[in-house]
């Protein structure tokens, strides 16, 4: 590829990463961290937020990192796991749960796919000096496989099953990421979103719009779906 | 006959094939766009993209780790013979679904609806799909499996004959900025569109247009084939590159699939195909050969039809046309 693009800022971070290490990061840098995640999604949050289950771990000492993600995993017959491939899932439907989670995990990374909005960077991660990582791809998921190095535990893993488990694992150079949002609250994908709409009305010259219309249907480019 | 011993090995294989190994005419068709993009960010992302398909390769590992939804495309011979018929070759594919998701593994992403069960394997009511079509003269037996994501990037919507080209235009260009917002539909994609059929058969042919035909392959009616082009390069000058960053690569191809449908409608569907776009092919021969492919081959002469008989004696009349 050609060679006129400018190299961006590679960072290792550890996975509980105080406010001065979040500081030196903007919006754009890539991040590889080192230490332990764990994942937690819609499965977790309902089961801990909605349903008030007690974590059978001390989280806030054991990860700053929530990855909102599910592995490629399976379990052996030994009761070993294998897991060799992660990829997040879209973070916008979390939305709902973040306020109580960053209480409860003391979370100060959170990793998944698309962002989430600016309302919720300000709303619950500013306050809670947190910021937000986009996996890559999407779809690294072979890449990221390579940085776990071990799986430490699979929680609820019965009841939950594999998609929606708990799962700790211990990372090294896991990665890529890129920085969406800041300490500040700024957000990467907001910022792309804003130069992408100023040219739309010239991709959108000569359509028409559509003879039957649909419920909450706008003509405003700049709206997102999110 | 087609034995149920290598209907189950080859569908194994195919499972692994389809997660593993990014298909040439994907890879090729995205390295082009990697070369045209001048947006930093999306630049990164299309080469950790290249470089995790060598991993997922080197390792033996799932090559992105949400498999979607995975499913199954089956094209008979007309005169093929499968031992213990289609209910043992459902039984087949269902059971190698099963064992590839635990020993690869992949995610096992299927559960009930409203009970959100999850037998860990990727098997349940209605899962995975299985869909058939046919061939006349011949014997064999192909089998496709595709593991498309099952959350972005796909849209329905009922047009009109008067929205014309450019209502089609429109929806189509909705769909993309709307998903490739984020990158939720996880561009640069293959977009298939599907065209008339009834409701349900619209979106299925756009799903097939997507998952079914390779990067370069064209519509057969020069016209569509023209619109494919014409849509690939709208889609890549939208602005949106990789994970909706800035950039020009979120079209790798567009492919076009029609359906006779009501003489007052247009419907019409928009599918994505991303970035991690899993499909593996193979044909099964009556004497136990096999042969591995990426190209499904499926919409072949005979599933275009538009005459009555097979093969078409004459050409429509072009009095009523």
């Amino acid at each position: 590829m050609a060679s006129r693009k400018k190299a961006l800022k590679k960072i290792r971070l550890n996975t509980s990463p105080d406010v001065n290490d979040l500081r030196h990061l903007h919006i754009g840098d890539i991040v590889y961290l080192d230490g332990i995640v764990y994942t937690g999604r819609e499965g977790v949050y309902t089961k801990v937020i909605d349903q008030k289950a007690k974590l059978p771990i001390d989280l806030p000492n054991l990860s700053g990192t929530n990855f909102h993600c599910s592995p490629a995993a399976s379990v052996s017959q030994d009761g070993s796991y294998n897991v060799k491939a992660v990829t997040a899932t879209a973070s916008f439907r979390f939305s709902k749960w973040l306020e109580q989670w960053f209480k409860i995990s003391g979370a100060k990374l959170i990793i998944g796919k698309g962002g989430m909005s600016e309302n919720d960077y300000k709303k619950n991660f500013i306050p809670n000096a947190a910021i937000y990582l986009t996996t890559v791809g999407y779809g690294t998921g072979a890449l990221l496989g390579r940085g776990i190095k071990k799986v430490l535990d699979a929680i609820w893993i019965k009841e939950l099953g594999i998609a929606q488990a708990m799962w700790i694992l211990k990372v090294e150079n896991f990665g890529p990421f890129i920085v969406e949002s800041d300490l500040d609250g700024n957000s990467l994908f907001e910022r792309e979103n804003k130069i992408i709409s100023k040219n739309l009305d010239s991709v959108y010259a000569g359509t028409e719009r559509a003879i039957l219309s649909r419920f909450g249907e706008t003509d405003d480019r700049s709206e997102e779906l999110i | 006959m087609i034995q149920l011993d290598v209907i189950r090995e080859t569908a194994l294989k195919l499972m692994e094939k389809a997660a593993i190994e990014i298909p040439d005419d994907y890879l090729t068709g995205l390295k082009n766009i990697a070369d045209k993009e001048d947006g930093d960010l999306s630049s990164f992302v299309l080469e950790a993209m290249l470089e995790n398909y060598e991993v997922a390769k080197e390792d033996r590992r799932a090559m992105c780790a949400d498999t979607g939804v995975p499913r199954w495309y089956v094209k008979m011979g007309n005169e093929v013979a499968v031992e213990g018929g289609p209910v043992a070759l459902e039984e087949a594919l269902r059971q190698s679904t099963a064992s590839s998701t635990i020993d690869l593994p992949l995610r096992p992403n299927r559960v009930h609806p409203l009970w959100r069960t999850d037998y860990n394997n990727n098997v349940g009511i209605n899962a995975p799909e299985i869909e058939y079509s046919f061939e006349p003269d011949s014997d064999w037996l192909d089998l496709t499996t595709v593991h498309k994501g099952g959350l972005f990037g796909t849209d329905y919507r009922m047009l009109f004959p008067g929205d014309g080209i450019n209502g089609i235009k429109r929806f189509y260009i909705d769909s993309l900025v709307a998903f490739g917002r984020r990158g939720l539909a996880c561009q640069p994609a293959i977009i298939g569109i599907g065209l008339g059929g009834s409701k349900d058969i619209t979106m299925l042919l756009g799903k097939q247009a997507a998952c079914l035909r390779t990067v370069g392959d064209r519509n057969p009616d020069p016209k569509i084939a023209e619109l494919e082009e014409q849509f690939k390069k709208i889609g890549n000058s939208i602005g949106i590159g990789a994970m909706g960053f800035v950039g020009n690569s979120m079209v790798v191809d567009c492919h076009i699939e029609v359906g006779y449908c009501h003489t007052g409608g247009l419907p019409m569907s928009v599918h994505a195909f991303c970035l991690s776009s899993r499909r593996a092919t193979a044909r099964l021969f009556a004497d136990g050969r096999v042969s591995f492919r990426t190209n499904p081959n499926w919409f072949t002469p005979f599933m275009r039809r538009e005459t009555v008989e097979w093969p078409p004696e004459k050409k429509p009349s072009k009095k009523y046309a």
